[in-house]
């Protein structure tokens, strides 16, 4: 378990949980590092220059990595663009793709990602795509240059856990890079479960951020993943899906 | 009980009373308010159609509570949900419609409520709109800001740390025209992070224009859905071309703009109906346009210079929140702002249930920035107010007070690309 780090980019990380940047306060982000011992924390680049006052950048220690992402652009142009203001901003080389044309339910759009992820690949950047599951697209975001590739679990904000559960498996089973469930994760046990299947991570906002209890809901998914990974880790044992097997083996007649 | 909106200023010739009387008397010396004027963009679009044919059916005596409990108990909202929370069967549920708002609103926006002021530049205004304190026969101190003395309020608003602008002008294509707009939002680019404009509906390639001076959101109010309601208050001038008005947004979007923001001013018809078309105009616009941000304001009628005694009449704060709510419900992932005409009260409220964007720091005047946030005296002419706010608190009264409710105030979320 020691051994057990989370690559990307080439920069090795001993956290599993990454915070997402949609729902802002500050106390989230202390209790994400603290008490969820997050890495890497997201941050919306169309919010970071806040002057005077609260700047999010003050409040996240050294030792983090920032994970700016796009959000907020409507196509691959928008998004090489807020990429490279955030670099050019101080928050270093990774970004997280995320386009979206679309204001009701936030779903990326996967075409104008895979062209944005290129660009910004080449680019010397560690490039993070938010994406919905797609096999073909996953695979041409790979020859694209991408350092992981993060679907979504389920529409952003809503809470409702893996609804692409098979879909994300498949990506987990043929994908080489680190796959990084993204967006729609509510309750620990969610987390833990995608962890489970293989996901090398699991991003939350809204899960924490609505949460009652700060601290003690960063805690709760710190341990999930941590339990889920080491589920994983272990090699799942065997779980029966439907009824009882049959007592007599259906090739009994097998005489040879 | 209907508004007393009809005041006439003894400045007025006596040739001007006449014809203002006339226009308030005869509805055959009025323009049709269904035909566009010279120069008025005329698009194809099907949206209108959708939202007055609604809005026309809608008759919200009956809804039932069982309607009202069905509809809480939805997951997704429809129309026909919409409508049963937006009647008077639903006034019992507040409470229940409240907290469902409120639980759609955290799972969108989370704890956030950001904050902009309004900048008005100018109010010359060229129609005659009986309630409105801009109104041409209305006797104000008029003004319109040179370029410098823009400037210099966008550095005195700049300086109390706001970071979100918008930009207002009475409805003047003379006194304030398309470019004058624009070297203003030029200017406003260099001291806000975002851009807003609410001015007089214009075409296509003028919203293109001012998009790429750096405006990025267009809010339109629409006054009422009624059309023959809007004929008997939009006396005169461009304004009164209803269509024109309704299209604005659409053309917005497609001049470039981001987003786009919505509303009735309640008070001036029936505010169910009205409530009702205005969150119809944006559900269907957005399954036209799906990437474009939009928003829902709530405006009720204030008094004005020379009328006090304007209410919204039958739109109680009890009514507006239902209507906040039922916009919540239905239209989760849409902006609700609550404007300076609400109380300091209602909308430390409202914006822990539904609202999303607060004002603060307000002037409905012109030039006055300097002395308000001083609280010295003007030394400069200064123009007078589009209508009297009620809760004048500061920006960093504001803040400290959304804080203080345990939200998170932002002042900017955007960026320019």
């Amino acid at each position: 378990m020691n051994n057990d780090k989370l690559i990307l980019g080439g920069h090795e990380f001993n956290s599993r949980f990454i915070l997402g940047s949609g729902k802002y306060s500050l106390n989230l982000i202390e209790a994400a590092i603290k008490d969820a011992g997050a890495e890497i924390i997201t941050l919306a680049v169309r919010r970071a220059n806040t002057k005077d006052g609260e700047n999010i950048l003050d409040f996240i220690p050294k030792n983090v990595t920032l994970l700016p992402n796009t959000s907020g652009a409507r196509n691959a142009k928008e998004a090489v663009r807020i990429a490279k203001l955030a670099r050019e901003l101080g928050c270093g080389n990774f970004v997280k793709v995320e386009i979206m044309r679309d204001s009701k339910y936030l779903l990326p759009d996967n075409q104008e990602t895979i062209i944005a992820t290129e660009t910004l690949a080449n680019d010397g950047f560690v490039v993070l795509p938010y994406m919905y599951p797609d096999l073909n697209v996953a695979r041409d975001l790979v020859s694209a240059g991408a350092a992981a590739v993060m679907p979504l679990a389920s529409p952003i904000g809503s809470n409702k856990g893996l609804a692409t559960k098979d879909f994300i498996q498949i990506l987990i089973d043929e994908i080489d890079l680190p796959i990084i469930v993204d967006a729609g994760i509510g309750k620990p046990s969610q987390a833990c479960e995608a962890m489970e299947m293989g996901a090398a991570a699991v991003m939350a906002n809204t899960a924490l951020a609505t949460a009652g209890d700060l601290p003690l809901m960063a805690a709760a998914f710190r341990q999930a993943i941590e339990a889920g990974r080491k589920a994983y880790l272990s090699g799942l044992g065997r779980v029966l899906t439907r009824g009882a097997s049959a007592s007599d083996p259906l090739t009994g007649f097998l005489h040879d | 009980m209907e508004n007393r909106f009809l005041v006439d200023s003894d400045s007025l010739s006596e040739e001007a009373l006449k014809r203002k009387h006339r226009l308030e008397t005869d509805p055959s010396s009025r323009t049709d308010h269904m035909a566009y004027m010279e120069g008025m963009e005329i698009i194809e679009s099907d949206v209108c159609e959708n939202v007055i044919s609604q809005m026309k059916s809608y008759d919200y005596t009956k809804y039932t509570a069982k309607d009202v409990k069905a509809a809480l108990e939805h997951e997704t909202c429809t129309i026909e949900d919409f409508k049963a929370l937006l009647s008077p069967a639903a006034e019992p549920f507040l409470e229940q419609m409240a907290q469902r708002a409120r639980l759609e609103t955290g799972k969108h926006f989370g704890n956030t409520v950001y904050m902009f002021t309004p900048l008005y530049i100018a109010n010359y205004c060229e129609n005659y709109c009986v309630y409105c304190g801009f109104n041409c026969y209305n006797k104000i101190s008029r003004m319109k800001l040179s370029m410098e003395q823009i400037e210099h309020e966008m550095q005195v608003i700049a300086q109390s740390g706001m970071e979100e602008i918008l930009l207002l002008t009475g409805e003047s294509r003379g006194q304030s025209n398309v470019e004058y707009i624009g070297e203003a939002c030029k200017l406003a680019r260099k001291y806000f992070r975002m851009v807003g404009l609410e001015i007089y509906p214009v075409n296509t390639d003028e919203y293109r224009y001012l998009h790429e001076c750096g405006a990025d959101y267009v809010t339109v109010f629409q006054e009422t859905y009624d059309a023959d309601k809007y004929e008997t208050l939009h006396l005169f001038g461009h304004k009164r071309v209803w269509p024109y008005r309704f299209d604005a947004q659409e053309r917005a979007l497609r001049g470039g703009m981001r987003g786009v923001a919505f509303s009735a001013l309640l008070g001036l018809s029936d505010f169910r109906k009205d409530a009702l078309a205005s969150a119809l105009h944006v559900y269907y616009l957005q399954r036209k346009y799906p990437y474009a941000e939009m928003s829902l304001s709530c405006p009720r009628l204030r008094p004005i210079i020379n009328n006090d005694k304007i209410s919204p009449l039958d739109v109680h704060e009890t009514q507006l929140c239902q209507i906040l709510c039922a916009y919540r419900i239905f239209l989760p992932y849409v902006g609700i702002t609550v404007s300076s005409r609400e109380s300091a009260e209602f909308r430390n409220g409202i914006v822990k249930i539904a609202a999303t964007k607060v004002s603060a720091g307000v002037s409905t005047g012109i030039g006055d920035h300097e002395s308000k946030y001083s609280g010295t005296e003007a030394d400069g002419q200064q123009g007078d107010e589009q209508f009297e706010i009620s809760d004048s608190r500061s920006l960093s009264a504001m803040y400290s007070d959304i804080t203080g409710e345990g939200l998170q105030p932002v002042l900017n979320d955007y960026l320019y690309v």
